[in-house]
Formats: structure tokens, C-alpha cells, sequence
């Protein structure tokens, strides 16, 4: 659920764009007013805003913002202010051009969204690089990591909820079998991994249970310096449990633990809208402290309170 | 009309593309019992002597005549469905007779990326699966990352093309071939199997250009070892040659019924696309006119039917 909190008494368009703007002008950079404004409006409402910006002030707002704001700040905010969908491209085409930490994103944005989200990520892609999503993921990833990526970012699952029972238990014995053979990147695997429903992969996880004992993560766990494994564990946890897989990366970017510095914005610029509210469950559940305390101690000024409204907390 | 005539009349009514409804009903319709005793003796293909002394109808004919009293109602039924409908329909006889991987490819390959999407939501709808965990699960060995990869792409479909990686790509491509004994393991070969799959189709033109003039050979020439490839790289930068080709292999005399739908699913998925250059290809090729060509080959509403459809490149 979305934690978005949006005034019951928005103000017009030309009214918030008039405000954007003068935050821009004169001395310095009214970090305030920006986030009490782009923070508090949901996607179709920034939508607006960014049409009618360019068209009284004859400039992109996401120019204006990139040339007045700095680091941690400027990002969330641009990430924020995108369509969902163009987020989701911008991410990915920054994945691909950076190093390894960076196929996380790939996994998690292909696994995480509806395929009808992934599709209209795709479409903004072609209109964004003049490229396709997949041939950049293919060109820029390699091995093992090539065989699971460009299938997932590929992928239109169906989406229902029609799942076979039967199937589900042999794939489920095709998967032990794959895996106690420490065959992790056997097409098989990655066949039933990239291709089925997310009700049917959940099943095919239950009978896996049922049948063998541990969760199929537990037996994904060999070696924990292999990022193979790691992205194959992700890939799971991303298609049947997100809220615990975003949990934990936000988790360990707070505490400054494993490589993915930018897991805090980029999973509450892409959430807020979404799954934010299960996720702080989530994260309350995991580690006793609500998520805007940890957010509090863990970061400072403007970040800190654009974060913070993202993720619903009450003006103080 | 003379016996002699009505014979070879009703011979080829039964033989060929469709059946010659008219003929059938004016002919057939009022020959006597000795009349029609004649024809049944006279042909070998038909009927076959019974060792009771008569002359019985060939099995394997009786199965032949129902797919062609059929093949009109199939290309009906083929015309009247939404595009997406029928490429999903398509795709998926292709996975349970056969399975068709030439099939595979040329939707994969010809459509274009919104109408490929299209496809893929139909077959949602249509099969409570997406179609690339069909094919993934229906098709076995090398080839099946290929095919996957295939169903699954959405090309970019803007004028861009990067010529430098273009020729690099073409470079790579033609070490690889020259490389590879017989092509055998091309297909294994990921980078190929990269470029082909994920790179726009004007990218993939311009690669084409490039290594006939790095090679001096034409690509889906060097790909003679591996069908599969050297119809995704056809089907992708020269479908009219394409289609045009399978066409004829079509209509030769004496193949089987898989190959003869190709002429139906060929002519009712291009009507409305690229029928005029699929023409001049096959005139080009063939020294005659593909008009001309199902004239001879079908019959009856079937033929006039196919006829209405090619005419509309007109």
C-alpha cells in the first residue's frame, strides 16, 4: 500500500509550479518548499506538474532540479518526480552501466514490478535510449549472469492466479534435483525461474517445501561469496516475497552493510507509490524499530526529509 | 464436356489446394454408378483394388480430402480473427504439432514489436500461460534459448542505428561463422544468439550490409549449417525473400499437409502487410506470377479466395 500522503486540498497545477519555481530563484535553493510540494503529490499529479512547469517557464522541471540540487537529495527527488515507468528505465539503463552490484537492480526491477509495469518500462526504454531494454542487458552482461537477465527483463508472466498443482510438483522435484547437483545456472532452472506466473512459481515453492523440507533459499546458500547465487536468492525473493526482499535492502543499506549504497532512495522513490506500507510492517517486524526512527538517525537534512515524507511520516 | 475431360475434371477437382466444389456438384453430381465406377477404376491414387473384388477409397486420400475440404473454412475462420488471436493461435499449434520452429520464428520474427506484445497478451487469455513458459517448456535441446529469446523480444523500432557497433558486430559475426565447423555450434554460440535476438531490426539490416562487404558473402548464406539461424536472420532482414520462398516450397506437388498450411497462414497474415513485394519476390525468383501460380495448384472457393486476398496488394 501506498504511504503517499497527498493534501485533501491540493493546490492548482499553476499554483505548485509557481512555488517550484520561486524555490529555484534567488540565493541558494528552497529544499524546503520542494519537498513539501513533489512530496506530497502522487505520480499522475507530478505528471501535470512537469507538463505545465515546461510549458509557463519554457524548461524541463527535472533540468531545474538537476541544476539546483546536489547529491543524495537531487537524486531522490529526480527519481520522484519521474512517471513510474521512466524511473524504471533510467534505473536499468543505469545498471547496465555500471559494475556488479548493479545486476541487482536489474533482477530486482524485472521481478518486482507487474509484467504490465515491466512492459511499460520496456516501451519508455525504446523512447528514452532509442534502444531496447534486452539488448542492453544482453550487450553489457555476461555468463551465467546474460543466461538470467535478459530472460527475466524479458518476461510478460501471465498473471493470473490459475496455477497446476501437478506441474508445480515436478517442477519442484526438477529444481531440488537441479540444485542439489549445484547446477544453479541450468537452463531448466532458469527456464522455470524466467518464464512462469508468480502464483505459479509460489506453488512450485510450497511443494519444494513440502517435499524437501527447507526453503529453497536455504539451499541456495553454498557459497556466500558466489553473486550468482546471491541474484539467484533475490530472483526468488522478488517474485513471491518482495516487501522481505526490499525490507532487507533497505536494511542493509541503513547499516552500511554489503555494496548497494543506493537501496535506500532508489527502493523508497520506487515503493512509496506502491508497497511502502508493507514494507515498513516489514521492517518494524524485522528489527523493532519503526523504519522513519531509522531513517532519522541514519540520514540528515533535506534527504532526510524528503525520505521521511515519502514514506508517510506526519509533518512534525 | 467430353468423358475424357470430365475424368481429368474430377481428378483435379480432389487433388491439389481446396476442392473444385462446382465441378463436383455439376459433374460428380450426375454421373451414373457406371460412370463413376470408371473414375474409381481409373485412378490409382484414389482407390485402391480390394481383394474382394472392388475398389475401395485410399485411407490416407479420405484424410487428405478433409483437410482440403477444410482449408477454405480454415483460411475463413484465419482472416476473421483479431491479429492477436491469430498469431497466438499460431504459436501455439506450432508448439503442440511438431514442434514448428519455423513457425516460431516467423511470428517472432516478422511481426512487428507492438504486434508481437499483442500476440503475447492474446495468448494469455487464450491459454492461461505466457507463451514464452510454453516454449521454454516445449522445445528441447540448443535451439531453445534461441526460440525463447525470439518470443519474448521487443525491439526497438525507432531510425537510430549505431553504425560503428553495426560493423563490429558484423566483423564478430563472420569470425564466429568462419569458426565454427559446419555452423554446428553456432547456434550455442551466446553472442550470436545476442545480436540476432535483442538488436533492432534496422540494427540487423545494416549488419547485414556490413558483412556482405567485410565477408563478401551474404549472412543468412554463411548460415547454410544452421536453419534455425539462417531463418531468424532471413525472416528479420529480408522477410518478402522470405516468405516468397516458403511459399513456393508450398505449392511443389506431393508435400505434406504441414507444409501445404504454410501457403494459407503465408497469404492471410500478409494481405494486409506486404503482399505487393512478397509478388514481385516471387515473379522475380520464379519467372511467374504468384496469381498465376495458385490458379494452378488450388481449387475452387479456396482458390478464388486466396486470389481475392492476394489481389489486395494491388
Amino acid at each position: 500500500m501506498s504511504t503517499l500522503c497527498v493534501p485533501a486540498h491540493v493546490p492548482s497545477v499553476a499554483e505548485d509550479c509557481e512555488q517550484l519555481h520561486k524555490a529555484f530563484t534567488g540565493w541558494g535553493t528552497n529544499e524546503g518548499l520542494i519537498i513539501s510540494i513533489l512530496g506530497h503529490r502522487n505520480a499522475a499529479q507530478r505528471k501535470l506538474i512537469r507538463q505545465v512547469y515546461a510549458e509557463t517557464y519554457g524548461e524541463d522541471l527535472l533540468k531545474a532540479l538537476d541544476k539546483e540540487l546536489t547529491n543524495d537529495f537531487e537524486r531522490i527527488v529526480l527519481l520522484w518526480t519521474l512517471d513510474p515507468s521512466e524511473r524504471d528505465a533510467y534505473l536499468t539503463n543505469e545498471a547496465t552501466k555500471r559494475w556488479t552490484s548493479s545486476n541487482k537492480v536489474l533482477m530486482e526491477i524485472a521481478c518486482t514490478r507487474s509484467p504490465k509495469e515491466l512492459l511499460l518500462a520496456r516501451e519508455a526504454y525504446h523512447a528514452r535510449f532509442k534502444r531496447s531494454l534486452e539488448e542492453d542487458v544482453a550487450y553489457h552482461t555476461h555468463g551465467d549472469f546474460r543466461k538470467l537477465l535478459v530472460p527475466l527483463v524479458s518476461s510478460y508472466r501471465y498473471g493470473g492466479d490459475d496455477v497446476n498443482l501437478t506441474l508445480a510438483k515436478s517442477e519442484a522435484k526438477l529444481l531440488h534435483e537441479k540444485i542439489s547437483k549445484k547446477a544453479y545456472n541450468d537452463d531448466d532452472l532458469i527456464r522455470i525461474l524466467a518464464t512462469r506466473s508468480k502464483a505459479q512459481i509460489n506453488a512450485t515453492l510450497n511443494q519444494y517445501k513440502n517435499e524437501f523440507g527447507n526453503d529453497i533459499n536455504k539451499n541456495l546458500k553454498a557459497d556466500p561469496k558466489d553473486e550468482f547465487l546471491a541474484i539467484l536468492r533475490g530472483t526468488i525473493k522478488c517474485l513471491v516475497c518482495p516487501e522481505k526482499y526490499f525490507e532487507k535492502a533497505i536494511r542493509l543499506a541503513i547499516n552500511r552493510q554489503g555494496t548497494d549504497e543506493g537501496a535506500l532512495t532508489r527502493v523508497v522513490a520506487t515503493q512509496a507509490e506502491v508497497d511502502m506500507k508493507i514494507i515498513k510492517d516489514e521492517y518494524q517486524k524485522r528489527n523493532s524499530v519503526p523504519l522513519d526512527r531509522a531513517i532519522a538517525k541514519d540520514t540528515t537534512g533535506d534527504y532526510e526529509k524528503m525520505l521521511l515524507a515519502l514514506i508517510g511520516q506526519e509533518e512534525a | 464436356m467430353a468423358a475424357s475431360d470430365e475424368l481429368g475434371a474430377i481428378t483435379k477437382a480432389f487433388s491439389g489446394f481446396g476442392v473444385d466444389e462446382k465441378s463436383l456438384i455439376s459433374i460428380l453430381g450426375k454421373w451414373h454408378p457406371e460412370q463413376r465406377q470408371t473414375f474409381r477404376k481409373g485412378t490409382r491414387d484414389f482407390f485402391i483394388q480390394d481383394e474382394r473384388k472392388f475398389e475401395r477409397w485410399d485411407d490416407r486420400h479420405v484424410i487428405q480430402l478433409q483437410h482440403e475440404f477444410l482449408r477454405f473454412k480454415h483460411a475463413i475462420v484465419l482472416w476473421t480473427m483479431h491479429q492477436w488471436e491469430r498469431d497466438a493461435r499460431l504459436l501455439k499449434e506450432a508448439l503442440y504439432k511438431g514442434p514448428q520452429h519455423n513457425v516460431l520464428i516467423e511470428v517472432a520474427c516478422t511481426r512487428s514489436s507492438e504486434e508481437l506484445l499483442g500476440a503475447r497478451r492474446a495468448y494469455h487469455s487464450l491459454f492461461d500461460h505466457s507463451v514464452e513458459e510454453d516454449v521454454a517448456f516445449g522445445i528441447h535441446g540448443p535451439e531453445r534459448k534461441l526460440l525463447v529469446a525470439l518470443v519474448s523480444s521487443y525491439r526497438y523500432e525507432g531510425p537510430k542505428v549505431n553504425e560503428e557497433t553495426a560493423k563490429s558486430e558484423a566483423k564478430f559475426l563472420s569470425g564466429a561463422i568462419k569458426g565454427a565447423a559446419g555452423n554446428k555450434n553456432l547456434i550455442e554460440n551466446d553472442e550470436v544468439v545476442r545480436i540476432l535476438v535483442t538488436r533492432s531490426k534496422l540494427h540487423l539490416i545494416s549488419v547485414y550490409k556490413h558483412y556482405k562487404e567485410i565477408s563478401g558473402n551474404y549472412l543468412d548464406e554463411d548460415l547454410e549449417g544452421d536453419l534455425y539461424l539462417q531463418e531468424t536472420v532471413q525472416c528479420l532482414c529480408k522477410p518478402q525473400a522470405y516468405f516468397s520462398k516458403v511459399l513456393d516450397a508450398s505449392m511443389r506437388p506431393d508435400v505434406d499437409e504441414i507444409k501445404k498450411e504454410a501457403v494459407t497462414r503465408i497469404i492471410v497474415t500478409r494481405a494486409d502487410v506486404d503482399m505487393k513485394q512478397i509478388k514481385e519476390e516471387y515473379n522475380h525468383k520464379y519467372g511467374v506470377s504468384l496469381p498465376n501460380k495458385i490458379e494452378d495448384v488450388a481449387n475452387g472457393n479456396y482458390r478464388d479466395f486466396l486470389l481475392t486476398l492476394v489481389a489486395r496488394g494491388d
